[in-house]
Order: C-alpha cells, then sequence, then structure tokens
C-alpha cells in the first residue's frame, strides 16, 4: 500500500507544483466560455426551462473534470517515458493494479479539482440549485475516473507529444464538445441526436446536469449506468495493458 | 557460496536482432561481478530483463533465489539498479526524489538512510535542489542513490561513471567498496576497463549476446601475462 500512497502521492505533487498551469488556467478558460457565450445566449435561449447560463455551467464543469482528469495521466506517462524516467516507478516492485489505481486518482482528484474551481468562479453569475447531490458527485467521480484511466491508455499507447495532441485534439475535445455541454441535444437534428446518443461523455454531463436541475435528456439511472459500464470496460482494458507491460516493458 | 543472481538460458529478441542468444550464468552473494563488451553486445538487455524491464523470450531469471517474473515483487526489492541514460524528474528536488523512491519500495521514514546515502555521494548540500539545476555529475550521484534506497542486497551500475569527473569516481567507487564490504553483490558494467580490473573479482565478458568468457579477473590476466585488462578485452573480442 506504501507503494501505492507514494505514487499517488507524488502525481498530486505532480500537478500541485505547476497548479496555475494545471488548475487554474482550465479554470480561466471555463470562465471565458461562460462570459462570451452566457453573454451572447442568455436572453435568447432557454434548455428545459432553464435560462441559458445555469444550463451552461454544469456543462462546462463536467467537460472540465473530464479534459484535465485525461491531461494528468496522460501527460504524465508520456513525459515518463520520453524523459525516460518512466524507469523510476518500473524498477520497483509496485503491483500493476495499484500503479492502475495511483494513477487515476490523482487524475480524478485533479480533475475534481478543477472542476470545484469552475463552479465556484462560475456560480456568482447565476442562482445555481442542487437538486440531487448525490448524483453530481456520483458522475464526477465516476466521469473523472473514467477520462483518467483513458489519460492511461492514451500516455501508454502514444511515444511523442504530437500524438498524444492528436488523441486530445480528434478525439476527446470532439467527445466533449459535441456531447451537450453548450446545448442540449434534442435541439439538435434526428439523425445528430441519434449519433449523441453512441457518445458515452453525453450522458455524463445529461447526468451530471439532473443533479442541478432534476431534468435531463436521458434517465440517469441509464445514464449512470452507461458510463459506469464504460469506466468498467475501460479499467479492464488499462489493467490488461499493464499486466502485459505493453508499451511498458520491452 | 550461494547465488544472488541466477541466469539460466536467457534469450531476447528484438525483431531478427539476437540481443541475447542463451546466457546462463550465476553470480554469487558479495561478489564484485564485472560485465563487460563492446556497444550492442546485450549487457544492459541482460540488466533490463533482471531488472523486469525487458522481458525474455525465454529462460529463468532469479535474484536471490526469487524468478524476477514469478516472484517480481520479492526479486525487484532486493535488487537496485542504476540505469545508463541521465533520468531524471524534473519536479522534484534530490530529497523528494529519494523519499519518494523510497515509498515506491514500501519503505516511509527513511530519512536516517537517505541522509547517509547523500553524504557518502557527497550531494548534502543539494539536498533541496531541483534535479533540473543539478550538473551532469550530480545527477549521475542521485541516480545511484536512487538505486540504494531500499538497501538492496544486489546493486547493478550499468556505467555508472559515465561523464562522471575524477573526484567524483573516486568517492563512487569507495563508497560502492564499502557497500561490497558490507555484503552486497555488486553488478557493474563499464566501458573503464581499468575500473573493472581494479574493482571486480570476476569478469564476463560478452559479445554479440553470449558471454564469451567469464573467469575470476585474476585468472583471465593470468592467461594473458603482462597484458592490462584492455588488451585482454581487445584479444576476446577479436577472437
Amino acid at each position: 500500500m506504501i507503494g501505492f500512497w507514494t505514487l499517488f502521492e507524488k502525481e498530486m505533487l505532480r500537478f500541485w507544483k505547476v497548479a496555475f498551469q494545471t488548475v487554474a488556467a482550465p479554470v480561466l478558460t471555463a470562465l471565458l466560455y461562460l462570459l462570451i457565450f452566457g453573454h451572447v445566449l442568455e436572453d435568447r435561449v432557454r434548455v428545459h426551462g432553464v435560462p441559458y447560463t445555469s444550463f451552461l455551467i454544469p456543462g462546462l464543469v463536467m467537460m472540465q473534470v473530464l479534459q484535465n482528469a485525461f491531461a494528468n495521466s496522460s501527460s504524465s506517462l508520456i513525459q515518463a517515458k520520453i524523459t525516460g524516467s518512466i524507469v523510476f516507478v518500473l524498477l520497483p516492485p509496485i503491483p500493476y493494479s495499484a500503479f492502475f489505481a495511483a494513477y487515476v486518482l490523482a487524475a480524478m482528484v485533479r480533475g475534481l479539482l478543477v472542476g470545484i474551481g469552475v463552479l465556484l468562479a462560475t456560480v456568482w453569475f447565476v442562482d445555481l440549485q442542487v437538486v440531487a447531490p448525490g448524483w453530481i458527485v456520483a458522475f464526477a467521480v465516476v466521469s473523472g475516473a473514467l477520462f483518467g484511466a483513458l489519460g492511461m491508455i492514451a500516455g501508454i499507447w502514444v511515444e511523442k507529444f504530437d500524438q498524444l495532441a492528436a488523441f486530445q485534439n480528434f478525439l476527446i475535445m470532439p467527445l466533449t464538445m459535441l456531447s451537450g455541454v453548450f446545448y442540449s441535444i434534442y435541439t439538435l437534428p434526428g439523425f445528430w441526436q441519434g449519433v449523441s446518443h453512441y457518445n458515452p461523455v453525453f450522458y455524463m454531463i445529461d447526468g451530471f446536469r439532473y443533479g442541478f436541475f432534476g431534468v435531463s435528456d436521458v434517465s440517469p439511472l441509464l445514464s449512470f449506468g452507461i458510463v459506469f459500464a464504460c469506466f468498467a470496460g475501460v479499467t479492464l482494458l488499462t489493467l490488461q495493458l499493464l499486466k502485459r507491460g505493453w508499451k511498458l516493458r520491452g | 557460496m550461494a547465488a544472488a543472481v541466477s541466469l539460466v538460458d536467457v534469450v531476447k529478441h528484438y525483431g531478427s536482432l539476437q540481443a541475447l542468444a542463451g546466457i546462463s550464468l550465476d553470480i554469487g552473494e558479495g561478489e564484485f561481478f564485472g560485465l563487460l563488451g563492446p556497444n550492442g553486445a546485450g549487457k544492459t538487455t541482460l540488466i533490463s530483463t533482471l531488472a523486469g524491464l525487458v522481458r525474455p523470450d525465454a529462460g529463468t531469471l532469479k535474484v536471490m533465489g526469487y524468478d524476477v517474473i514469478a516472484d517480481f515483487r520479492e526479486a525487484r526489492r532486493r535488487l537496485g539498479v542504476v540505469p545508463q541514460e541521465l533520468v531524471f524528474d524534473p519536479f522534484f528536488n534530490v530529497r523528494e526524489t529519494l523519499r519518494i523512491q523510497s515509498g515506491y519500495f514500501g519503505i516511509r521514514k527513511n530519512d536516517d538512510w537517505i541522509d547517509e546515502i547523500l553524504a557518502n555521494l557527497d550531494l548534502t548540500s543539494k539536498a533541496e535542489t531541483n534535479m533540473r539545476r543539478l550538473s551532469g555529475g550530480m545527477k549521475r550521484r542521485v541516480l545511484v542513490a536512487q538505486a540504494l534506497v531500499h538497501k538492496p542486497p544486489v546493486i547493478v551500475l550499468d556505467e555508472p561513471t559515465a561523464g562522471v569527473d575524477v573526484e567524483l569516481r573516486q568517492g563512487l567507487w569507495q563508497f560502492i567498496r564499502r557497500l561490497n564490504a558490507e555484503g552486497h553483490t555488486i553488478i557493474l558494467t563499464t566501458h573503464y576497463l581499468e575500473e573493472a580490473e581494479a574493482l571486480c573479482n570476476r569478469i564476463a565478458l560478452m559479445k554479440q549476446g553470449r558471454v564469451v568468457a567469464l573467469d575470476t579477473t585474476a585468472n583471465l590476466m593470468a592467461e594473458h601475462p603482462g597484458a592490462s585488462l584492455e588488451e585482454v578485452f581487445m584479444r576476446t573480442m577479436r577472437a
């Protein structure tokens, strides 16, 4: 257990030492989204009867949770691989399950810290309700862990920073931006509504938003089931990759 | 003498390249063992396989009786490796680096031993300095310190003095000799053959993934009267 806690603490310290870049910057980005989209659309759009700015905030919080959880584990692993310092965690007797848990937990914590930061920075602009806090916590935790695990797969798989950037820009960014952060999918044409249902991030955002407003496009229980199943699948895959030492041990 | 390291028919290929061609070797507890050979001979692959960084295609490797794959946790607890590349984590200072490395091996509150290592490697004044700010020689010392934080009975030094000044080399070898005298098994790879000649009790010469000579340093030298280890090495490689 000491090996696990040490690796977890190291991962926490790694992002905390550059918190301006890893926590403050994404909070500012989310705030800018809110100011710009809120200013343009507040008086013109209501979603599920909720004013647009209020509707937008949970989406922005979850988007930053996901993107930062992914960024934490993926950037840590790729940096360690490229600099060669990965040997320091491969030489000790840390079981692969502890290795997985430490990286994912630290990624989740960073995601949640950024999410809380976004919430604290934006909540002053609206009268935000909280209808079901349990759902808020459940979706934030499992979704953050899922993207932390996805970040591990990316960090293990890629060999160069530009490959990681491609993974982020062509997969993670579209999945999060096209998931209903800025809109309800029921404002989309039928075809794109159907496509959105194949995007697991849609269920994360929709379920998370339910916790604030008590309304959602899909039942939160169904959404949570889908998100948890995705997390379980990605966890099993990551554990298999670590067990085999894929791209880590020659 | 019990075997600290035991290798039996270890084979490793990288594609069509045979990096290790069936290495069998025992290194006894308390030995100061030299693993020598030209670049590409397979020394680093062999060390990486022993450390679990590379998986062998065939064969068995044991550290203090523990299989490096089946009993990897026990085997790794007993092995300290100084890697050849000058690698470091730029987020941390020297003391943090060593505390973290201790924790990875399941050891908390290890500051007494960390202080002793820092003093022996002349790093005490740099304990709170970020790794990025250290010279190459200092970084090399930290690598040695990282390999020693968990007091492993078997210590592997993969070219530990590459790019290191004379003063540090002397200090480093004095410390390693002391560890060896206290019972630690030392496995050394180096291109400085005079160091191997002075330090190692027994030497394996490797060429193209095979051990081509294995004997005590004295016997190897005796086979070539009047020759230095460098000359013995050159003759063996040409043979």
